[in-house]
């Protein structure tokens, strides 16, 4: 290992991502058939649009439209008014029309920016059928199951701005959180509705141009094989520079039993895929106003989310990350906040969410607020002790006392709170909160 | 009754008059195509059965008053358009075994007015050719001369509606396919404004340039069925929201002050035949003396047309054909006919990279000169009248070895497709007892106005009665 360190010492990785993920939309790209495939008998979910009979045309889907622009403008992409479908052909048993409806040269976003890496474009196409090897009667064959076939798919392509696999790591952990937050997609791997394809290439360091080469990663289907598919790449280019040999321009799939990559396809047999304007669907044209529509759609995203939290619940960073990891636990914890009556304070709403493992499912907010009132164990605290403590409290936490002041029911919450830790839990919070209530008032007057 | 000479209008008021029923109407039809159809070649598929009890099904609801606006119409459909249940060609080989589990939405259309689809017609195969001579099955003859063609692609359609085996049939025209076989036939054939009519179901040649349209013997019948068939399809996402107006209104008004444009380019063509000349200068006379205001006008890009329709559209036809990619329906691709393979080869190499730019790119370019070519007409004309085609309906066999001529015979009608825009044909004359026809063509979504006119020649003429023997 060390060895190999000194080695890469000399050289630098340059990383650029491919990212499918297939919409949760209702219904597929071009037609009524139900986009949700997962796990249906083979051949259940189709029609004539999606199986490409002879005369069966697509119709665009809006949903999957706007998830697009949603998804391009939560990346800070710009959305040019205009775009256009086009068919991309190849031939493959599971393709259909024997072309691909996808986007060429104006894709729904372009020119985007996701924390430090560029994203270059994200456009929508459909969904391929998949092939079966199977045998049956002894005889190998491979069967086309078509239930696939034509289930939006967002590509999402990125300049080549990683130099690391954390980096690579820390993005897929983020797209994927906010393709969930934008409730478009589940994004899960290990079903296929997200699928990454790396480009990995290698330069040595102090090099300003990219290497002239790439080489491309096919068939990953999970976070890890994805860090193992680059480092396996990292560690074969490398040698191959080491021992003065140039690597080729190359697809290649990653092979998951061996943990390595194998060479699929050279740049001299890349495909000519022919595009050209899909005459089938009217080109798109957008009006400010209906982007700013969809704008709105979007919501607060993670990082805005765990900014709020912070400020108005006087959490710390470990909490509010945990808390805003996904939208429906972020949602819960406000919804819990947000029951007037209760005497509990956010940091413990948000302890019970993060270390007790609540089932989110089962138990509702205003359940979860019993449980922890019954949990805190009321014994009695001396006037005197308690009047002490509350001077201090209030002493402690002057800018709390101010926004409680201004209105602020969240502040008294926090302060409730600083009374409990005081007392180790011991406390009776809506004591606590009354006193604390009296003391503020009279300190007004 | 003299069945050869009954229209959709006439054929109605028999029905309404109980003077025959539905079944016995379409019987007659059914025996006629057994009767004459081996000497013509109009039909691939008869659907005998079907037909008599979609006929006993329009008998009972007329017997309870259902009033629909084709009730009980025999029509027969191009084999392009797909039939549910019934076998769908499109004239090739390699898909002769395949039976479409949905009907076109034009073919339900028309079924859902009433009218019954008495069988598949022949064609060149997925369209392409001008004469039906492609068709990967039989020749279809023309009806007035069975040496000759009888235009393309939509020939069975044409020989079919001419020779009195249906009331109406359904064409496809992406280049000329349903108003040269209408030239030929003597009928009035529509090629719709693009995205007129629904193009769900029927199957795609070059589908930027593919209307559906239909033959009948009169502008009549022609404006009843295209009252039916055309209008937006939430199945087919370039049928715009335009509302159908009653075609049938529109016809029986004068046309004095209308302004009909002439084409220099067209009538100074080298090549065109002296006696098609002639006939057209005489329609234009007639439309003259109806009142008419003829006027010379100028489509400047007309000699660029048939390059850049030729490079478009087989682009378009390599991407269509792509999906019969010899896994499914039974045949390998080396089951192409020969003009298939050349247009796959013409648009796979215009559309590859290295020649985009040079081929498809420019020509689209072009396509743009010539829409505009057209819109700066009808600044200044209200419809253009043309030859429909610069020759008479030429021997079987003639052009077949020759691809270039053969796509010549489409010059006057090509721009059109470019275009977008409507046009009919209409019967205008007979040389040595062969078929002359003319086209009038708008600006788009105009069709009532081409209805308007067209009625108005054929009642100040009588070439539209005049039928083969047969």
């Amino acid at each position: 290992m060390a060895h190999k360190m000194a080695k890469n010492m000399k050289y630098e990785t340059i990383i650029g991502l491919e990212v499918h993920v297939e919409l949760a939309t209702k219904s597929k790209m071009f037609c009524g058939c139900p986009a949700d495939h997962f796990g249906k008998a083979p051949n259940t979910i189709t029609c004539p649009v999606c199986l490409g009979l002879p005369g069966a045309l697509p119709v665009p889907n809006k949903k999957a439209v706007e998830s697009t622009i949603m998804l391009g403008l939560a990346l800070e992409c710009e959305i040019p008014l205009e775009s256009k479908f086009d068919r991309k052909h190849y031939f493959y048993p599971d393709l259909p029309k024997g072309y691909q409806i996808s986007q060429y040269d104006q894709p729904l976003a372009i020119n985007g920016s996701f924390g430090n890496v560029r994203i270059r474009r994200v456009h929508l196409e459909e969904d391929t059928g998949k092939l079966q090897h199977a045998t049956i009667e002894g005889e190998a064959v491979s069967l086309v199951d078509f239930n696939r076939s034509g289930v939006p798919l967002v590509e999402i392509v990125t300049e080549p701005d990683f130099r690391t696999l954390e980096e690579v790591d820390v993005f897929l952990k983020k797209l994927q959180q906010i393709i969930r937050y934008l409730g478009i997609s589940n994004a899960d791997m290990e079903k296929g509705s997200m699928r990454i394809e790396p480009s990995v290439s290698i330069r040595t360091l102090k090099t300003e141009e990219l290497p002239l080469y790439r080489v491309e990663i096919k068939n990953i289907n999970s976070f890890k094989f994805a860090r193992k598919a680059i480092e396996y790449e990292i560690e074969r280019q490398t040698e191959m520079l080491e021992s003065g040999e140039q690597p080729k321009q190359q697809t290649r799939g990653f092979v998951e039993s061996k943990g390595n990559t194998a060479a699929q396809r050279d740049k001299e047999e890349a495909h000519d895929y022919r595009y050209f304007p899909e005459p089938d669907i009217p080109p798109m044209r957008w009006k400010s106003s209906q982007l700013s529509a969809i704008s709105r759609q979007i919501g607060e995203l993670p990082d805005a989310k765990k900014g709020r939290f912070m400020k108005d619940y006087y959490l710390n960073d470990y909490d509010a990350t945990l808390l805003t990891e996904a939208r429906a636990r972020a949602e819960y914890f406000e919804k819990a906040v947000s029951i007037q009556s209760s005497v509990v304070s956010p940091k413990a709403i948000a302890n019970w969410i993060i270390n007790k493992k609540i089932d989110l499912e089962k138990v509702t907010p205003a359940q979860l607020l019993d449980q922890i009132l019954q949990s805190t164990q009321t014994t009695s605290v001396s006037d005197n002790e308690l009047e002490k403590i509350i001077k201090q409290i209030l002493s402690e936490n002057e800018k709390a006392v101010e926004d409680y002041k201004s209105g602020k029911d969240q502040a008294l919450m926090f302060l409730v709170g600083q009374g409990l830790k005081s007392l180790s839990q011991k406390g009776n919070a809506s004591i606590i909160r009354e006193r604390l209530i009296n003391a503020i008032k009279s300190s007004a007057q | 009754m003299e069945i050869n000479s009954l229209t959709i209008q006439s054929a109605l008021d028999v029905l309404k008059k109980k003077e025959c029923s539905a079944r016995e109407l379409v019987a007659f039809y059914l025996d006629r195509i057994e009767k004459i159809d081996g000497k013509i070649n109009a039909f691939l598929t008869v659907d005998r059965e079907g037909a008599l009890q979609q006929a006993d099904e329009a008998d009972s609801m007329r017997a309870n008053d259902v009033t629909k606006p084709l009730l009980g119409m025999p029509i027969a459909c191009k084999d392009l358009f797909t039939t549910k249940g019934l076998r769908t060609t499109a004239g090739a080989k390699i898909i002769d075994n395949y039976v479409p589990p949905f009907d076109a939405s034009v073919v339900g259309r028309l079924k859902e007015a009433g009218a019954i689809i008495i069988g598949k017609t022949n064609e060149d195969a997925w369209g392409h050719g001008s004469s039906g001579e492609n068709s990967d099955f039989d020749v279809t003859k023309n009806p007035y001369d069975l040496t000759r063609v009888p235009g393309g692609s939509s020939s069975g359609s044409a020989a079919a509606v001419a020779a009195g085996m249906c009331l109406a049939a359904t064409g496809t025209d992406t280049g000329s396919s349903v108003r040269l076989p209408a030239a030929f036939c003597n009928l009035v054939g529509i090629k719709p404004t693009y995205g007129r009519v629904s193009r769900y179901g029927v199957i795609a040649m070059a589908s930027s340039f593919d209307t559906i349209g239909h033959m009948t013997k009169t502008v009549a019948d022609c404006a009843l069925v295209y009252e039916t068939t055309s209008g937006k399809d939430l199945f087919d996402g370039t049928t715009p929201d335009i509302d159908v107006p009653s075609y049938a209104k529109s016809l029986g008004k004068g046309i004095a002050g209308t302004r009909v444009g002439i084409p220099k380019e067209y009538l100074s063509l080298p090549g065109m035949a002296a006696e098609v000349k002639a006939a057209t200068q005489q329609a234009m006379k007639t439309l003259g003396l109806l009142g008419a205001d003829i006027i010379e006008i100028s489509l400047p890009h007309t000699e660029y047309a048939m390059a850049c329709y030729y490079i478009l559209v087989p682009s378009e036809v390599s991407s269509n054909l792509s999906r019969y990619d010899g896994i499914r329906y039974g045949h390998e691709r080396s089951a192409f006919g020969a003009e298939a393979k050349r247009r796959i080869v013409l648009g796979t190499f215009a559309l590859s990279a290295g020649y985009y730019d040079a081929y498809y790119k420019k020509a689209a370019k072009v396509r743009t000169l010539i829409k505009k070519d057209f819109d700066d007409a009808f600044g200044a004309v209200d419809v253009i009248m043309a030859p429909s085609s610069p020759a008479l309906p030429f021997r079987i066999g003639e052009k077949s070895e020759d691809p270039l001529a053969m796509y010549l015979s489409d010059i006057f009608m090509c721009p059109v497709n470019i275009a977008g825009v409507p046009a009919l044909n209409v019967p205008c004359g007979f040389v040595d007892g062969l078929p002359v026809g003319m086209q009038l063509i708008g600006p788009q979504f105009s069709e009532a106005r081409l209805f308007g006119v067209a009625s108005a020649y054929e009642a100040a003429t009588q070439w539209h009665t005049k039928w083969p023997k047969t």
